[in-house]
């Protein structure tokens, strides 16, 4: 029963953090991680901070953005 | 490969009979009782009944019969996935997402305009718009977009409706973006004008960005709540310390500005912020007004739960007869352009094939993130609306109407509003302003301090205090500025690049976004074009929301109507005809209104840019001065002005008329053809590519 709970309380955090991330343009770290060593084993995999900088600097660069 | 429809259960009929009939009861209770003012709570119940029986119903429709959503075909985020901007994504975490990128100052703005007609006009018009026009057209230009790799709405018209028409609408997109980002900065002069506390709060914004930004660069990079939870300490510090600026003799004067001076401020900030390194001062703030916009849409959200206030605004005004002193113009067409984000947004449209379509990891979902998402962005208006209709309607239009007609003073501005036959005293009027920590209420036009006051006093209500009711007034106004200035700066940046790739057209060089000289000749266009309009709008003789709002509602439509009107054409060259009517009559409706709007601004004697440009001239030419002109010069100005706006609106209705013909043209031929003529992707199972 705790243990449901707990594991309930884990999943929305990482939800909220995710989302969170998301909206500021941030896609999941793990997860291209992960996509990066199951499809293109040979790229060097960048640290969580190179990988926000990209990201960063990525999510201003063109069309789309917010609405009014 | 269609999907059976389950059955409905007989425990779910009488749950929807029940919801159906708690909403017909209620939507009642807010349309039919006169003469005794109706508690919020009856608007929020009669919403939420809508909105629940719009997406059980008609999104389903939609879903299974017009977009024929396929669970089983693979998305583009799966077919595509790089782990960066093609992800599948868990549905609630695009849902947050999409929510958070539609979500801005406009459903908040808008319904708040459109309160001077009493609160009965604009709740129907959002719960009508959204469950036809706007969550329609967000689901399925979402819909379209999941079928073609994610592509954009231009490169979508391009390719469905062909390659002029398509560039076309690229530019009027241009011409919008310029608009919503005059009229929103527009909003935030208007907010601040000699309002030092405001003023000192907005600018701590920057320092505060800036820190945050060198945070999240070099000593905690990427560490994004962090940081932000530092950056909200730090703002409600500068709200908390605003009270003593505002007060002091020696700092007050240092942020009193008029609204000339405060133009020229936010235009050269929107050159700045968006020609230095993103990471400085654009994304931090970007962040901060992410978290802290949806924060306080729950916040509003639960001050209306708790404080459940009473509506003192009538349902309707007698200003139905297009005699308003907010924004001019009869109930139809300009209710409908008004009220744009919150029932029908075309700019939603551009998210909607923008990042959305690259994240869904199956089509099912497409239903709840565009149409649901839509919905809650009604809700958002319809809190909005709650707000304005809450206050006491003196103050209402003491804080609304533009100083030509009220005057300056609270004696002045109570007799006239008192005239209208909103009764209120001057002293009202100064208590109202001395509690909310301001100098004067009179002539904020834009909403955002209205909705400051409005929230003010609900929360207020619910969490009483000495002087807290100041403390909520300067959050509101913050929170609302500060997503706006996000919107002005990535804005301007956005809008760079669309000039770099239009001059790159003609001069190839202009087309390098690293070059420091391209990128700082297209930031100044940029920032000039929109630049002009705002400082139009504040030296305007009525305010210039009066003047502006309307252009830019009749843009934003436009867009819309454009989204629709793709989405009308492929569903006819998908030869689902029997269905056309889904898109064709909100797209239709649009046009009506755009072209009826566009025409009243043109021609009538009352209403038009072109009876203002008159009025001052013939003043020129009989040498008298007009109110607020000061000089010939400035009377001189004035007519400029207008003439500008007479040739945008004829830009706007020429390009919605050249988007109709070609639409029309498309559907003729798909028509006769008797094989769809779509350009989808071809299917592909979700099965065979994912293990």
């Amino acid at each position: 029963m705790n243990e449901t709970v707990t594991r309930q309380r884990g999943s929305f955090w990482r939800w909220a953090v995710q989302t969170a991330r998301l909206c500021c343009g941030v896609p999941d770290y793990d997860v291209y991680v992960r996509h990066l060593r199951e499809h293109h084993p040979e790229r060097p995999v960048p640290t969580y901070s190179e990988f926000f900088r990209e990201r960063q600097i990525a999510r201003y660069k063109g069309t789309g953005g917010r609405c009014c | 490969m269609q999907t059976a429809i389950p059955k409905p259960s007989p425990a779910g009929k009488i749950l929807w009979a029940a919801i159906a009939i708690v909403g017909a009861w209620c939507l009642g209770v807010v349309a039919l009782r006169r003469g005794e003012p109706i508690n919020a709570i009856w608007v929020v119940t009669a919403s939420v009944a809508v909105f629940l029986i719009g997406y059980r119903f008609y999104s389903r429709f939609i879903n299974t019969h017009v977009l024929k959503m396929d669970p089983s075909r693979a998305t583009p985020a799966v077919l595509r996935n790089d782990g960066l901007d093609y992800v599948p994504t868990d549905k609630w975490v695009v849902f947050g997402h999409h929510f958070a990128a539609i979500a801005g100052a406009g459903p908040l703005v808008g319904p708040v305009l459109a309160a001077q007609m009493g609160y009965l006009p604009g709740t129907l018009w959002i719960l009508i718009g959204v469950v036809f026009a706007g969550a329609v057209q967000d689901f399925m230009i979402l819909g379209l977009s999941l079928r073609r790799d994610g592509r954009s709405l231009g490169n979508m018209l391009r390719e469905e409706l062909g390659e002029v028409p398509g560039v076309i609408a690229m530019v009027g997109v241009l011409v919008l973006m310029m608009i919503v980002l005059a009229v929103l900065a527009l909003v935030v002069v208007k907010a601040l004008t000699h309002s030092p506390w405001g003023t000192f709060t907005v600018a701590c914004t920057i320092p505060i960005a800036v820190l945050m930004g060198v945070y999240l660069r070099y000593i905690r990079p990427g560490r994004i709540l962090e940081v932000s939870i530092i950056g909200l300490v730090l703002l409600l510090g500068s709200i908390w310390y605003g009270a003593t600026v505002s007060t002091s003799p020696t700092m007050a004067p240092l942020f009193d500005f008029g609204p000339k001076a405060l133009a020229w401020l936010l235009i050269g900030y929107g050159f700045f912020a968006s020609v230095l390194p993103v990471w400085l001062l654009l994304a931090p703030r970007d962040y901060l007004s992410t978290f802290l916009k949806i924060g306080t849409i729950a916040l509003l959200a639960l001050a209306i739960f708790l404080a459940a206030p009473t509506l003192q605004m009538p349902a309707v005004t007698k200003f139905i007869d297009g005699s308003g002193p907010v924004f001019s113009g009869n109930l139809f067409p300009f209710l409908f352009i008004t009220i744009a984000c919150g029932a029908v947004s075309g700019w939603h449209s551009i998210i909607a094939s923008g990042t959305t379509p690259k994240l869904l990891a199956s089509e099912g979902e497409a239903r709840m993130v565009g149409y649901g998402g839509m919905l809650m962005e009604a809700f958002v208006a319809i809190m909005a609306l709650i707000a304005a209709a809450s206050l006491h309607p003196g103050v209402y239009f003491a804080m609304n109407s533009p100083g030509a007609l009220i005057g300056t003073t609270v004696e002045h501005a109570a007799a006239t509003i008192s005239q209208w036959g909103f009764l209120v005293t001057p002293a009202e009027l100064s208590d109202t302003a001395r509690n909310i920590g301001e100098g004067t209420i009179l002539s904020r036009a834009g909403g955002a301090p209205t909705l400051a006051v409005g929230m003010a006093q609900l929360l207020h209500g619910v969490l009483p205090g000495e002087g807290m009711m100041a403390f909520w007034y300067h959050y509101a106004i913050l929170f609302e500025a500060l997503f706006i200035l996000t919107t002005v700066d990535a804005g301007t940046r956005v809008g760079r690049f669309m000039i770099q790739e239009i001059a790159g057209l003609i001069h190839a060089p202009l087309k390098q976004t690293d070059s420091w000289a391209s990128n700082v000749i297209a930031t100044v266009i940029c920032v000039g074009l929109w630049g002009y309009f705002l400082y139009q709008g504040a030296v305007d003789p009525l305010g210039g929301i009066n003047t502006l709002w309307p252009l830019f509602g009749i843009a934003n439509q436009m867009l819309a109507a454009i989204a629709l009107m793709l989405a009308t054409v492929v569903t006819v060259k998908l030869k689902r005809e029997r269905y056309v009517l889904v898109p064709a009559v909100p797209a239709l409706w649009l046009v009506a209104c755009t072209l009826t709007a566009g025409w009243q601004k043109l021609f009538d004697d009352r209403i038009s840019f072109t009876a203002a440009a008159q009025k001052y001239a013939d003043a020129i030419a009989a040498n008298t001065l007009l109110a607020p002109a000061k000089s010939v010069p400035e009377m001189q100005q004035i007519v400029t002005n207008n003439r500008v706006d007479m040739a945008l609106t004829g830009i706007f209705m020429l390009l919605v008329l050249t988007m109709v013909f070609f639409g029309l043209r498309a559907i003729v031929q798909a028509w006769r053809a008797n094989h769809p003529t779509a350009h989808e992707e071809p299917y592909v199972a979700l099965s065979s590519v994912t293990p």
